[in-house]
């Protein structure tokens, strides 16, 4: 038996948010008296060292199915590869990041598996009656307790479910081969666009969003800096995504990405509820904005009423100053 | 072309969420419910590609009675029949089944729904029916066109996006902007009335999962405001509190 893991890269190294999903198998291991914590990682992009790397979360093994076609997020193909490694490890979990390629995967296997599946998972299951998960449901408005009724689960996490402890031991990578067939690979993509080396909007600890208040997109470069200073991600408000100012996956809100991160910066959105949604599960929300009656200063943390054109650099500077 | 768009009955986005019998139901004293916004992203682009290919647009819902409205206003919009399944929405599986079942036997090319709903914002079910029917299951689209057979769709992910092909049938989870939402003319309305809406009841009664209660997140604290001279104090709460510097 073992709680497996799915666990996905992005430019070669593994995602912030599947370390996370590693670290809580560990743990959850630890709840349900299991020691076999095994990650399942596809395709041929990330080296065995970062895999072993895996080990400091929390994994002992990593079963690793280098087949070239899972280069590419074939949502059928991972779907009969996570099944194939839960029948040949007798998993009774699955564990893995909500993301646009794990939702979909883990729909599929709950089928194949007869799984029961709790998304936006967001902290460690109570099991002093049944198997109870805590979700995050209505955008964030509101959690429920949900009982995984079926003896195999699937766990999706949302960011920040775990705070990972880095250990020092190492897993051992194993090779993993599949068998797929053509129907796996049924839906063919043809091409990727994807920004290189910017940090990932739902990985990012911290997220620096600007609104319709920043009056065009030629004024994104603050934005910039301010992120770049804090390592954080860009997102942006719907208008400004609707107006083209930015690309449609930078987009937070009800309909775009939500983002639970640590800190949440908001410069010039007013705070609209449809936006409120995209961001309430942050723990942290600074809010920048001209107008002393925004709506969103009442969800934040802290708030700062003036021109975001003076506010910003001169915020920034002092946070450079503060790492120095 | 012969298309199923299935539609969640949800309360509007800006309602207040609370909970009522010691918090195991939602209080919906007042709310407002509609069409799941990614489902009419999904009907509004189901109704173009009718026009452009030609056939039918068909809508399912599971749900008790009290969504009929919700049903209508998806037929006002253009769809031209619906399917009520008459059960509570108890969970993702027991919805999918009932999908499922509709589709293995409908003859429908192409079956199109919201990513998620907004009220458990699983995304689970495109994916269960898929796998269900055995057939290709594609979200998040933001674009989607039909070729003869073939159809080209742009998939959302992390940082950018990626152009899939795919033959039909398929089923695809959807979002913005894969169309414009169509608002229902008077027209519409008074032929909604007239379309035909098939009740069933539900094929399955199984579920997988059970929630047993809710709960609203903690009340924010009070904001702290800073000047525009106290930046320092500012820098020193992200610091210090807030432990991101």
């Amino acid at each position: 038996m073992a709680i497996v893991v799915l666990v996905e890269e992005s430019d070669g190294k593994i995602k912030n948010s599947s370390q996370e999903a590693v670290a809580y198998a560990a743990a959850l291991a630890k709840q349900i008296s299991e020691d076999d914590v095994v990650a399942l990682a596809l395709g041929n992009q990330v080296s065995s060292e970062e895999l072993e790397g895996l080990g400091k979360f929390g994994a002992n093994r990593v079963l690793h199915a280098t087949d070239e076609r899972l280069n590419q997020g074939v949502i059928q193909a991972y779907a009969s590869v996570v099944d194939q490694a839960m029948n040949e490890t007798s998993a009774k979990v699955l564990v893995l990041a909500t993301s646009s390629l794990g939702d979909p995967v883990a729909s599929r296997v709950a089928i194949k598996q007869q799984a029961a599946l709790g998304s936006n998972v967001v902290e460690l299951p109570d099991l002093s009656d049944g198997f109870v998960v805590k979700r995050s449901i209505y955008t964030g408005k509101a959690f429920a307790y949900t009982k995984l009724d079926q003896d195999k689960k699937i766990i999706a996490l949302r960011k920040n479910a775990i705070t990972p402890e880095e250990g020092t031991a190492t897993a051992t990578v194993e090779a993993f081969t599949a068998n797929l067939s053509e129907a796996d690979f049924g839906a063919t993509i043809t091409n990727t666009e994807k920004s290189e080396g910017d940090i990932l909007l739902p990985e990012a600890d911290i997220v620096v969003s600007g609104g319709r208040g920043l009056k065009g997109p030629e004024n994104w470069e603050m934005i910039e800096e301010l992120a770049d200073t804090l390592g954080a991600a860009t997102g942006c408000s719907k208008p400004v995504s609707d107006m083209g100012w930015r690309p449609h996956h930078e987009h937070v809100g009800q309909t775009g990405v939500k983002v639970s991160p640590t800190l949440y910066v908001a410069v010039g959105i007013s705070g609209a509820i449809q936006h409120l949604a995209g961001v309430n599960s942050s723990k942290y929300i600074l809010v920048v904005n001209q107008d002393a009656e925004a709506p969103f200063f009442k969800a934040a943390d802290y708030g700062v009423v003036g021109d975001a054109f003076e506010i910003v650099p001169q915020l920034t500077e002092k946070i450079k100053a503060s790492q120095n | 072309m012969k298309i199923l768009v299935c539609i969640t009955h949800v309360p509007d986005t800006t309602s207040k969420v609370s909970f009522t019998d010691n918090n195991t139901k939602f209080d919906s004293t007042g709310v407002q419910y509609i069409i799941g916004p990614y489902d009419d992203y999904s009907l509004a682009r189901a109704i173009e590609l009718k026009e452009q290919h030609g056939g039918s647009v068909t809508v399912i819902n599971v749900g008790e009675a009290e969504t009929e409205p919700t049903i209508r206003k998806a037929l006002a919009i253009g769809a031209d029949d619906a399917i009520r399944i008459n059960a509570n929405p108890a969970d993702s599986f027991f919805v999918a089944q009932q999908i499922a079942s509709v589709v293995k036997d409908g003859g429908y090319d192409l079956v199109l729904m919201g990513r998620e709903s907004i009220d458990y914002n699983g995304g689970q079910v495109h994916g269960m029916v898929g796998e269900l029917v055995g057939m290709p299951s594609i979200s998040p689209v933001m674009q989607l066109d039909i070729e003869g057979d073939t159809a080209k769709l742009a998939r959302e992910i992390e940082g950018g996006k990626e152009q899939l092909e795919v033959k039909l049938p398929f089923i695809a989870g959807c979002q913005e902007p894969i169309a414009e939402w169509k608002i229902p003319n008077m027209r519409g309305i008074m032929m909604a009335r007239k379309k035909p809406l098939d009740v069933r009841e539900p094929a399955s009664d199984e579920q997988m999962t059970d929630t047993v209660r809710y709960e609203l997140p903690p009340p924010k604290g009070e904001v702290k405001m800073f000047s525009a001279d106290e930046l320092d104090g500012l820098v020193q709460a992200l610091k210090n509190e807030a432990s991101v510097l």
